[in-house]
């Protein structure tokens, strides 16, 4: 049976589900419920200044975008910070961690951006004696107008200067939560390493508008008459997390920084893929919004399987192993040929690979073989793009068939077996040292 | 005595007996059952629909929260999209090739999801269709039924003049006389003759029966094009010579049915004998049953593969407590004092694929007896067409354009010659015969102007 637990950024935890900082983990209730389900740590809700407390629309919070069967696959919310008295929260935090010792108990920060309002909160925090803080950068919005948030994690010398403060003034850890929304998360993840954070989580959510109410022509959803952009995550922003992920795993300034993966996590999978990138644990919130939190039993029970049945005894015996195969397009083989394959036998025949590749591609499906309706890759045009197995509703019906050496491409004539990326492709000017291709010699 | 009587149910049990057999979907029902749509590439349903309903259109329109828009889509192919909602076999039609049928052995259910936009087109009181520009030209139409409303309403379209000739005094034919009425509830048969109708140019003479009141070579005479949708006139005999009462044609009591303004006025028996294997046999079974017959007894002389009525058809039956016997045909009806008391029934099997009996009988006790072996076309119908017409296997032969052999007389519905007896085919072969007749005019316009 694997071994679940992980240290991350010094802090323990008997698994590396963790709730993100956002509703579920807003007071002493719902933490104590979560832990009760088998959650491994939490991210307390954001804390702000001491003083009046927050306020919050007295309306529609959250939007969603659903797919079939209304599966909420997008979610997106302009809940500010907790809105209940910092000591309030403090105390809650204290009781909780004291009663549930062996989970991880990270608390979430979000003050103005000068010293003494980082080093008093900083203080108070300590009080509780929580495992780590996490420093809100991301929420893009409500709070960012106040120059908090976002507003901080969009400009990498305020991360650095911020990250450096918490780290002068306690001796906790300090995880540094990025915002996706930025042209690279290099710069703000760069700035927290050299600011001495012991740790990046990211991502937090995207800068979005669900949707337009078409009757009220306002968007959707809206407070009285007017919307707001809001935060998005859910399922949809997994894949850019996993990019951002991926970046900093793979960046020379930012490689090696230990990482909490964010963003649209419903599964074990989802959750192992983060962890394959090199994530030390995972947060979730969205999938606990709409599931209720007894989906760690899934999530815990399914990575516990996979690495059992891939024979990983510890999560470090994979983390990060996928992270080395990410590279650039340049870097990547283009004498490598695959050729779609249609499983008769699991097709169903719903036409769809054929007028997708018809409409939109390559034309390399037929829709008629002989006159009867049937659906074949044409592999004199088939480029293997892939777009055919993924709008084919049976799985594995459609796999894209990698071709060994000697195949000759009937589209190309190219030889498989070479190795020429860009950098060494003839049609590049700027290539150094051009290779040819390995053609078939044409028929005698 | 044959115990044949009115009331063997309570008023209330019998109108909850006769309610909708499949509710309409709920809005969530619908936006769930629609969302299971591929949205197929020369999808197979599309294909097995005889009207040819862009069905992952109109699927994806109720998925998109347009069912009205939806709506449209079904009756540009088949105004009578409604009613054929209700009484299609879609399980040997659009349900049975889809590709869902084929992946998990659960079709999207299209029926009930044309149903859901029809009704949602019907409630919003959405009229499509006007008649299109005058052409001057003034079509007969012979039946007031689905084919030959289908063919009216696509003649009125294309700004022709139709009259429609009808023998009842109510338009609909069998969607209105001979389909069971749990599935057609509300009204919805007339609600759709109504829609048809607005569409304008379209007159019906009722009381006017074809060979009596009117003639083909009349009609020829006086009108542009003539288009021949009377039905089928006749029913089939048993054969068993004199029939004492309690035996009844079970298209008659069918139609008395729907029309009753109380089906508690409507004699049952106790114990009653269905004679068939198609559809009608399955609807006055059912029926009878959901009437207060105590025992309803199907007796084909055929096997269950061979049944006209579909599979689904005869699971409806027996769920209703029908019992369906196989392999047995009457050869004696058995009366006591004049009325019915059973039917003699004789084992049958297969003789090098011809049908014999065994000689081994047993005898049924039944009040009441359904003939529902089948209607017949009535050759007086077209007496005074000289034999211009050609006939087929005792129907009207068509060519592809639904035209028969006499020139300017087209034909469709259950009159015609290989047809599937069902209502959108019957359409079908209206809408088609119209687009016919709409080229043939034109193109003679044409010619004349040149």
């Amino acid at each position: 049976m694997a071994d679940l637990r992980v240290t991350f950024a010094g802090i323990r935890a008997p698994n590396p589900f963790w709730l993100a900082s956002a509703p579920p983990t807003d007071k002493e209730y719902n933490v104590v419920r979560a832990f009760k389900a088998g959650w491994g740590g939490v991210v307390w809700k954001t804390l702000g200044e001491d003083g009046p407390p927050i306020v919050n629309v007295s309306g529609p919070r959250y939007g969603a975008i659903h797919a079939s069967d209304r599966r909420v696959i997008g979610f997106n919310n302009i809940e500010l910070i907790t809105d209940r008295p910092l000591q309030t929260n403090l105390e809650e935090i204290k009781r909780v961690k004291k009663a549930w010792p062996d989970r991880a108990m990270v608390v979430s920060l979000m003050v103005p951006c000068d010293e003494e309002s980082w080093k008093t909160i900083l203080k108070r925090v300590e009080w509780t004696e929580c495992d780590g803080v996490e420093l809100n950068f991301g929420c893009p919005h409500g709070m960012s107008e106040r120059g908090m948030g976002a507003a901080v994690g969009q400009v990498p010398e305020y991360v650095e200067m911020v990250t450096r403060w918490c780290k002068q003034h306690t001796r906790m850890p300090v995880i540094v939560k990025l915002t996706p929304n930025v042209s690279s998360v290099i710069p703000p993840a760069r700035a927290a390493k050299k600011g001495g954070a012991d740790a990046v989580s990211l991502i937090n959510t995207v800068n979005s508008m669900m949707g337009v109410d078409l009757d009220a022509m306002s968007p959707w959803p809206h407070v009285g008459g007017k919307g707001t952009h809001g935060g998005m995550c859910g399922p949809v922003v997994k894949p850019i997390a996993l990019n951002m992920v991926a970046e900093i795993a793979r960046h020379g300034e930012t490689a090696g920084l230990p990482m909490s993966g964010i963003g649209g996590i419903e599964t074990w999978k989802d959750a192992a893929e983060y962890l394959a990138l090199g994530c030390g644990t995972v947060q979730v919130c969205t999938a606990a919004m709409v599931y209720g939190f007894r989906i760690v039993a899934e999530m815990k029970a399914g990575l516990s399987d996979w690495m059992d049945a891939k024979g990983y005894s510890s999560i470090d015996d994979f983390r990060g192993m996928a992270a080395p195969k990410v590279t650039d397009w340049q870097h990547l083989n283009l004498d490598h040929v695959v050729k779609a394959r249609i499983d008769q036998d699991l097709c169903i025949s719903c036409g769809r690979c054929h007028i997708a590749c018809e409409d939109t591609s390559h034309q390399a499906i037929t829709s008629l073989v002989e006159g009867v309706r049937r659906f074949e890759v044409i592999e004199e045009e088939c480029v293997g793009c892939n777009l055919c197995a993924v709008v084919c509703p049976i799985e594995n019906c459609i796999t894209m068939i990698e071709k060994a050496e000697g195949y000759v491409d009937p589209r190309t004539g190219i030889v498989v077996g070479g190795h020429r990326t860009w950098m060494e492709h003839p049609n590049n000017p700027m290539a150094k040292d051009p290779k040819p291709a390995r053609m078939a010699e044409p028929a005698e | 005595m044959a115990d044949i009587r009115a009331g063997r149910l309570d008023a209330a049990v019998i109108a909850e007996n006769f309610g909708d057999m499949l509710p309409a979907f709920s809005a969530n029902e619908a936006r769930v059952a629609a969302e299971r749509c591929l949205f197929c590439h020369d999808a197979p349903c599309v294909t097995a629909c005889p009207t040819l309903i862009d069905v992952p259109l109109f699927i994806r329109q109720i998925a998109a929260g347009n069912p009205v828009g939806a709506a449209r889509t079904i009756l540009d192919s088949n105004i009578m999209g409604a009613m054929c909602a209700r009484v299609c076999p879609t399980e040997n039609l659009c349900e049975g090739v889809c590709v869902r049928e084929v992946s998990e052995g659960k079709a999207i259910e299209i029926g009930r999801l044309q149903r859901h936009a029809t009704d949602a087109a019907f409630a919003a009181g959405r009229q499509f269709y006007t008649a299109g520009p005058a052409t001057g030209r003034h079509i007969a139409v012979v039946g007031a039924g689905p084919a030959g409303l289908a063919c009216a309403h696509r003649l009125a379209i294309l700004g022709h003049k139709v009259t429609i000739f009808e023998a009842r005094d109510k338009a609909g034919g069998l969607n209105e006389f001979g389909i069971a009425a749990y599935k057609a509830t509300d009204g919805v048969a007339q609600h759709e003759v109504e829609y048809i109708l607005a569409v304008g140019n379209i007159t019906i003479e009722h009381d006017k029966r074809l060979g009596r009141d009117i003639t083909v070579a009349g009609l020829k005479r006086d009108y542009d094009a003539v288009f021949l949708g009377m039905g089928l006139g006749d029913t089939n005999d048993l054969g068993l010579g004199t029939e004492p009462d309690g035996v009844l044609d079970a298209v008659t009591y069918i139609a008395a049915l729907r029309q009753a303004a109380d089906k508690v006025t409507l004699p049952v028996g106790r114990r009653v004998v269905v004679i068939g294997g198609g559809m009608t046999a399955i609807d006055i079974a059912t029926q009878t049953k959901k009437l207060g017959a105590d025992e309803v007894t199907i007796v084909y002389r055929r096997g269950k593969d061979q049944m006209s009525a579909s599979a689904h058809e005869q699971d409806v039956a027996q769920t209703h407590g029908v019992t369906i016997r196989h392999w047995m045909r009457p050869v004696a009806v058995i009366a006591s004092g004049g009325s019915l008391s059973g039917v003699m029934l004789e084992y049958t099997k297969l003789d090098g694929g011809k049908l014999v009996g065994t000689g081994e009988t047993m005898t049924l006790p039944c009040d009441q007896l359904f003939k529902a072996i089948g209607q017949s076309f009535v050759p007086a119908d077209l007496a005074d067409a000289g034999g211009e017409i050609a006939m087929r296997g005792g129907r009207i032969a068509v060519d592809p354009e639904r035209r028969t052999s006499w020139a300017g007389i087209w034909a469709g519905g259950d009159c015609v010659a290989g047809g599937q007896d069902l209502t959108v085919t019957a359409v079908e072969d209206g809408k088609q015969a119209a687009l016919s007749i709409d080229r043939t005019l034109r193109g003679a316009a044409a010619q004349a102007a040149e």
